[in-house]
């Protein structure tokens, strides 16, 4: 019976395709033009990564990548995300829980403030840390009395890095734990479970690869901002120079290969996130096929 | 304020509390001092800055190219959310995962590759100099940058819709003598037209505010290939202060509204799909 139909709509999806598809050549000019566009757009970008950072030989690209000044720039970039991600993750899970699982007047204009970020031109999330900090910002001169340095210093490119990537998390868990909804949660509270019983074992296994990717995007985005951290850095080196603001001293000077050596690190980084990406939602979706079987089967039997 | 809350579920107060102190900490005191900051300046000082030659072509050159990369972003995100959606070519499932490089890779990373392929000794550059194009250091490098980064926008948008588009009103346009064009034209494109909408006011958003992929390839030069968020870096940096953040606050409203209208839009396209 099944086969049969199988070979029904195989069938009829033969005739289907030859009526209402595109001729060939439409389909070939498409793809053509399809292809070259992202030939131009992705592929040549990185290509031209690789090329200028292996351009003089193996030896140069290690030492470009080894040379203390891009070794603090790694460690700089690191620590901001250390500090960066986790607050946010933090702070998206409070967020997350708080709008998915609650009614509250307001929570419209609550989801839209916490994308803010997303749209404000990252120039702009530097210069408020630096009207705030700043030697004339409004704590200025108290700062300065204190003797603390946070513009043109470690913790304002921290301060700087929170400010861009704080949306990550909140924005892939809100709409995963909306659909989701409150059943399983509700169940396990009359069952007698406490609110922390009921995050760790109910919640966070439903949303644990919502939860990833957001984590992997706040980190590629924590690693990778330019804008914003220009802007409250200073350019020292070796001191204030993230990964990107090294990238750019070193094209600057021409150092070319040098600069693409460092720049290929990040592109490195790219690569994992596209790939954690892909990982992350085939995952998600043989987890939602298992589920769905089980309970088809469950229902059968 | 009307709370309202059936829930059984524990956490609210603690939850929503937490979320408001580090929102209004992180983000809404920071940009509230944009307007503070705007406010100490005169309305005469105020004016000047914004209307100055320097100023205004930055706007224009801002908006102008903005507005183009978003349009070449429409019609190729559409091309390509399309052919990866209905056609078969090889490495498909690749070819779609690097579609979102643009999110992943840091913008200064782009802005130095772009940079290196068409300046005037680049990969593709060296080919269009001879023929009197200039791409890098003009605003048509500018634009070029922007569609980099707004690709993935338009294509993320429209593919879902077109994955969910049911055959049947195909068939059914087919069978009361459409022919593929008209099909097109006038049964499947309006019901993308919500998303392909939503997709170009992201990609045009995003454009207005890039910063670093543009930075390399612009040249910088005042009055022809400065964009916005750099006239605020160089004030910045002559430490005209009020001077920047009058410019930031005229950018952070008008980035506001299209947010603002992107959520309607975007609203709009869920609703157009479910009926």
């Amino acid at each position: 019976m099944h086969a049969v139909h199988s070979f029904q709509t195989s069938a009829q999806d033969t005739i289907r395709k030859s009526n209402l598809s595109e001729p060939l050549w439409v389909q070939r000019v498409l793809i053509f033009l399809v292809l070259a566009f992202l030939g131009i757009f992705l592929f040549l970008p990185i290509a031209v990564v690789f090329a200028n950072a292996f351009g003089k030989g193996i030896t140069a690209y290690f030492q470009a990548l080894t040379e203390p000044d891009a070794l603090s720039a790694i460690r700089l970039t690191l620590l901001a995300a250390a500090i960066s991600v986790p607050l946010n993750l933090v702070f998206g899970l409070a967020a997350s829980w708080a709008i998915a699982k609650f009614d509250f007047w307001g929570k419209k204009i609550l989801t839209t403030l916490i994308e803010l970020p997303f749209t404000v031109s990252p120039v702009i999330s530097g210069l408020v840390y630096v009207l705030i900090f700043g030697a004339q910002g409004l704590l200025g001169p108290w700062l300065l009395e204190h003797d603390i340095k946070i513009i043109f210093a470690v913790p304002g490119i921290v301060l700087a890095t929170v400010f861009v990537t704080f949306p990550f998390v909140a924005r892939e868990l809100i709409p995963l734990m909306q659909a989701q909804g409150n059943e399983e949660e509700n169940a396990a509270i009359i069952l007698g479970a406490n609110g922390w019983q009921t995050f760790f074992r109910v919640t966070l296994p439903n949303i644990k690869w919502g939860l990833l990717y957001g984590i992997i995007l706040c980190n590629a985005r924590a690693m990778g901002e330019f804008g914003a951290v220009s802007v409250v850095s200073g350019h020292i080196r070796g001191l204030t120079n993230t990964i990107p603001l090294h990238v750019e001293i070193l094209y600057n000077e021409y150092n070319f290969t040098a600069a693409f050596a460092v720049a290929s690190l990040l592109m490195f980084l790219a690569f994992l996130t596209l790939g954690a990406k892909r990982l992350i939602e085939w995952q998600s979706h043989r987890g939602f096929i298992l589920a769905e079987r089980n309970l088809n089967e469950g229902g059968n039997s | 304020m009307r709370v309202k809350q059936y829930s059984v579920l524990p956490g609210f107060g603690l939850t929503l509390g937490f979320t408001l102190v580090y929102l209004v900490l992180v983000a809404l005191i920071p940009l509230s001092m944009l307007f503070f900051k705007t406010a100490t300046m005169s309305w005469a000082d105020f004016w000047q800055t914004m209307t100055s030659a320097r100023t205004l072509a930055a706007f224009r050159l801002s908006f102008g190219a903005s507005f183009v990369s978003a349009l070449i972003n429409a019609v190729f995100g559409l091309l390509v959310a399309w052919v990866l959606v209905r056609y078969d070519l090889p490495f498909k499932k690749i070819i779609d995962a690097f579609v979102d490089l643009p999110f992943a890779l840091p913008t200064a990373v782009a802005g130095i590759c772009l940079t290196a392929i068409y300046a005037p000794n680049g990969w593709i550059g060296k080919y269009l100099e001879p023929l009197g194009i200039k791409t890098a250091f003009s605003p048509l490098g500018i634009t070029i940058a922007l569609t980099f980064i707004g690709l993935p926008f338009v294509v993320r948008t429209v593919e879902p819709v077109l994955q969910d588009l049911d055959a049947e009103i195909e068939e059914a346009a087919l069978s009361l003598g459409a022919n593929r064009w008209q099909t097109f034209s006038r049964v499947i494109f309006p019901t993308l037209f919500p998303a392909l909408l939503t997709g170009s006011a992201m990609a045009f958003a995003r454009a207005l505010g890039e910063y670093g992929s543009v930075v390399f390839i612009s040249g910088n030069m005042p009055f022809k290939t400065e964009i916005l968020p750099l006239i605020i870096m160089t004030k910045l940096e002559q430490y005209d202060y009020a001077g920047a953040t009058a410019i930031a606050s005229v950018m952070l409203v008008i980035s506001f509204i299209l947010l603002l209208l992107i959520n309607t839009l975007h609203a709009w396209s869920r609703k157009f799909q479910e009926v």
